[in-house]
């Protein structure tokens, strides 16, 4: 637990918190895999920058580096390894959408609510304080987005960048609930998550080499 | 201290293998070490049950912890990877890829490695990242053989698993949070700090992040309806990988869910998660019961069949107690033994008959008499009937569950059991005395010692386990019991 905030530092968190929330409904609502790759690296650099946030006010001094490392692989590194993905691929936009990116919208609208409420009834029972609430909220909400993602779109960077978009989410929530979090942790669950990333990249190449398409629709071969 | 001398050799063994298996590249020599790391690894982990007591001891800065839990499941892993390195001398030179060979035993050493590292983790955040690191190593064992149809099952099993596991990463996160309120917003991550603290964590929480984890770990234990990638990724496998899969993997992963279970346990809120314990298990056995009885692949049977055991594992575990949990032990022992030798099988009369559907296998008893016995009689012990190990886990499961709050599940569990003893064998029916293929497509060759031998190693123990319970193993599960169900 922390101590009651600063007000500043907590508007500094809500807006960090919220572009973040915000740039994963840009993924939601667009159909062009770069647009994902600009809201990810976005919403990476807005995750760095709050951890500077917290390691300025917070007197965590290692958050310092987690910021700079978190600017340096999430915003700079995984962005550059999606973005080769993306030029092999050959496919700028997500054609197989299951549900309209309006639609996409709306529901993610309503998974934001569900993830209010049970954070909302989360707090009444823990007697936390507002930026806790929209920690729990944003959190929450980005996983659900995230699995919306992977849910609806077919295209393989798509449903790579929805386990990310997850991952966000986790990340930022984590930063915000429990700074004091093991360094090496941070740094082991960076470093495997940039080689989940260049292993999807290696499949996804296997896939448009063996089975001429990179859409999840393609993969209909194995069943019950 | 020989306990450290095993730890070391357990994980060295199998790294040694990978890095010299990446030097060597010789398609002989990469067979040879791997087996050498394999042997060493059994060789070390049968030991280790037997040296530690009630108390986890912790090695290098708490970083590593052995407890009996964790020597139960790496002995399992251990055994199944030694069998399977057997198996896959004979198997993997069916294949014509001499020159491939040597990533097939550089990341079947690394698969070995990561499963056996993964339950000794003390850090839970350590533990998620040697899980996804299995996840990671497997995928391209899954997608060995370069078809689109094992490139498909590899994409599934990654995107499932990996989306399964980060609710168990956020799951972790809760658990750490809800550890803040009992001892500070900095304290060591490790499941014996977050034991300690559990009376003092909010219920609430606990629960919420228990749900987290169960769902998260239990994608990668294959609870249904969490299972979808596990028939493709088992069945689109070379059978070895498949062996591994099934046998150790799986458990490895209930290992997280048993520790977050004691966890919860210790805070006296126990009751819920059992129950949805429970619920998952037989929904597992459910599903893994009907899709039995309509299966038409040889493979994607035995992977239903490993839903349907991980169901009766998940079970035991909710239905607690010294019965239930050392039960639930026992089960993946027997477990691991069984599908090893289930998975060798299928791979041999695959590769004879040339096709993965039960309906192109025929007259099994006919062209090979001695693998037709040994397969047959793994078949039985699989479905349960006595006088194999898996009747006798079983039946100590039942037992578990004869109290007010469970007996549904188990009325539940025996009818599906018998289902499941129905579908599973009628299918051997159709292979032992149904159509035989025609004589131009017959079965060629005949099945090397390599793959022909494992499959009675695991035979002998599973029989064995069958028809004596050793009061040693008895004495030893129930002392897990007291620690994950009080």
């Amino acid at each position: 637990m922390f101590q009651p905030l600063d007000p500043l530092v907590s508007s500094l968190f809500s807006g960090l918190a919220i572009t973040s929330l915000l740039l994963s409904f840009v993924m939601l609502g667009s159909r062009w895999l770069e647009n994902y790759l600009y809201a990810f690296a976005g919403s990476s650099w807005a995750i760095a920058a709050l951890a500077a946030v917290a390691a300025y006010f917070g007197g965590h001094a290692d958050l310092y580096f987690i910021a700079l490392i978190t600017l340096v692989f999430r915003g700079i590194v995984l962005p550059y390894l999606i973005w080769r993905i993306i030029r092999t691929l050959e496919v700028d936009r997500e054609i197989h959408e299951i549900i309209q990116p309006s639609s996409g919208l709306v529901i993610g609208a309503l998974l934001v609510m569900f993830a209010f409420a049970v954070s909302v009834r989360l707090a009444d029972r823990l007697g936390l304080e507002h930026s806790a609430v929209l920690a729990l909220t944003v959190m929450l909400s980005m996983t659900l987005i995230g699995f919306l993602m992977l849910a609806v779109r077919r295209e393989a960077l798509s449903q790579i960048l929805g386990l990310l978009v997850v991952e966000s989410g986790i990340r930022l929530g984590a930063q915000i609930l429990v700074p004091g979090m093991p360094l090496l942790l941070e740094l082991v669950i960076l470093f495997d998550l940039l080689v989940v990333v260049a292993c999807l990249g290696a499949l996804v190449s296997y896939l448009s080499a063996h089975l001429g398409t990179t859409s999840a629709s393609g993969l209909k071969r194995l069943v019950g | 201290m020989p306990l450290v001398a095993l730890i070391l050799a357990l994980a060295l063994a199998p790294l040694t293998a990978a890095l010299g298996c990446l030097v060597a590249r010789r398609p002989r020599a990469c067979e040879a070490i791997n087996l050498a790391a394999a042997t060493v690894t059994l060789a070390a982990a049968l030991p280790i049950p037997f040296l530690i007591d009630d108390r986890p001891l912790l090695f290098w800065g708490g970083y590593v912890v052995m407890d009996r839990s964790a020597a139960w499941v790496m002995l399992c892993t251990a055994i199944v990877y030694f069998l399977a390195s057997i198996y896959a001398i004979g198997y993997m030179r069916l294949f014509d890829q001499d020159n491939r060979l040597f990533w097939f035993y550089a990341l079947f050493a690394g698969f070995g490695l990561t499963t056996l590292v993964a339950p000794l983790m003390n850090n839970i955040g350590l533990y998620w990242v040697a899980i996804e690191l299995t996840t990671v190593v497997s995928t391209f064992l899954v997608a060995f053989e370069r078809v689109g149809e094992s490139v498909e099952a590899a994409w599934k099993y990654i995107m499932v698993v990996s989306a399964g596991i980060s609710l168990a990463l956020l799951g972790t996160i809760v658990f750490y949070w809800s550890g803040s309120f009992a001892l500070g917003p900095s304290y060591p991550m490790t499941w014996t700090a977050l034991t300690a603290a559990a009376p003092k964590m909010p219920p609430v929480l606990l629960i919420f992040a228990f749900m987290l984890v169960l769902v998260g770990y239990g994608t990668k234990v294959g609870l249904a309806p969490m299972h979808t990638w596990l028939p493709d990724a088992h069945s689109e496998s070379p059978a070895p990988v498949s062996a591994m899969l099934s046998g150790a993997l799986l458990n490895t992963a209930m290992i997280g869910i048993v520790r977050f279970l004691a966890i919860v346990g210790a805070a006296g809120r126990g009751q819920t998660p059992r129950l949805m314990l429970t619920a998952l298990g037989v929904l597992s056995l459910l599903i893994g019961a009907l899709f039995i009885l309509r299966q038409q692949g040889i493979k994607r049977l035995m992977a239903y069949s490993s839903v349907e055991h991980m169901g009766v594992v998940a079970i035991g575990l909710g239905f607690g107690g010294p019965l239930g949990v050392a039960g639930a032990f026992y089960h993946m022992l027997n477990h691991s033994l069984n599908k090893s030798l289930m998975f060798f099988g299928a791979g041999n009369m695959m590769r004879a008959y040339g096709t993965k559907d039960i309906a192109g296998i025929g007259g099994v008893g006919r062209y090979f008499p001695a693998q037709a016995g040994l397969w047959l009689a793994g078949a039985v012990a699989v479905t349960g009937a006595p006088p194999f190990g898996l009747f006798l886990s079983e039946f100590t499961i039942m037992r578990a569950g004869l109290q007010p709050a469970f007996s549904w599940a188990v009325y539940l569990m025996a009818v599906l059991l018998i289902v499941v003893f129905i579908g599973f064998l009628n299918h051997f029916r159709a292979m032992y005395f149904g159509p035989e293929p025609a004589p131009d497509r017959a079965p060629a060759g005949r099945v090397s010692a390599w793959c022909a031998a494992p499959m009675w190693l695991a035979f002998g123990p599973l029989l064995v386990l069958g028809l004596w319970w050793p009061a040693g193993i008895w004495n030893y599960l129930t002392a897990i019991a007291r620690t994950v169900s009080p």
